[in-house]
């Protein structure tokens, strides 16, 4: 494993993940995506009504390469929950069709509600963190 | 370029059993579709099902195959 200390981006990616009980890494953002996988997997999230955070990783390609690096998942999107790589669109999709999304979210949503310091969701900006 | 048939016989010639319908989802090339039923996937989680038939193609999910959708069923 690599030294995380030497690694920004990884460990700006691993505490972003850690952080956010739900949260999406894509292209574009949730307002506007920039690839179909990412809008599909986006019109999910919010048809649950899920709060969730969101990570662009178009601004930076190290932001792609160390995720892909640390989630050993070569696509995107991909979308976490609870610190734990749920899957990409395809993934998202089944489960949302079967009703397992749901179920998974709506724990989440419940231990959400129990904790205020939750942050709104929001788009972060990793590449923000970087200089 | 990859094309349907190609990925189609690498799923199949790397994982023992498996039976893959591959189809190139937009005709360009670079976008496509499979699906894949393999006796290897019992017992294991989508995504490792999934990362079963990723692991096939390595850097070349991103690359020259821009995405490659997938369905995996465990028979």
């Amino acid at each position: 494993m690599t030294d995380q200390h030497d690694n920004p981006v990884r460990q700006a990616i691993a505490d972003a993940i850690a952080s956010n009980e739900v949260i999406l890494f894509m292209k574009g953002s949730p307002e506007a995506p920039a690839c179909g996988f990412s809008a599909r997997t986006v019109g999910i999230l919010q048809s649950l009504d899920t709060r969730f955070a969101a990570v662009d990783i178009l601004p930076d390609p190290r932001i792609r390469q160390e995720l892909s690096a640390l989630s050993q998942w070569p696509t995107i999107p991909q979308l976490f929950v609870g610190g734990e790589l749920v899957g990409g669109c395809d993934i998202v999709t089944e489960m949302f069709e079967s009703g397992e999304l749901a179920e998974l979210l709506g724990a989440e949503q419940q231990a959400d509600a129990a904790d205020p310091a939750v942050a709104e969701r929001s788009t972060l900006q990793i590449e923000n963190r970087l200089s | 370029m990859p094309d349907a048939a190609s990925i189609k016989a690498r799923i199949e010639a790397a994982i023992p059993g498996a039976q893959a319908d591959v189809d190139d989802w937009t005709g360009g090339g670079d976008h496509f579709r499979a699906t894949v039923v393999a006796d290897a996937f019992a017992g294991l989680t989508r995504i490792q099902q999934h990362r079963l038939v990723y692991d096939v193609f390595g850097e070349e999910i991103g690359g020259p195959i821009h995405a490659l959708s997938l369905t995996t069923i465990s028979p």
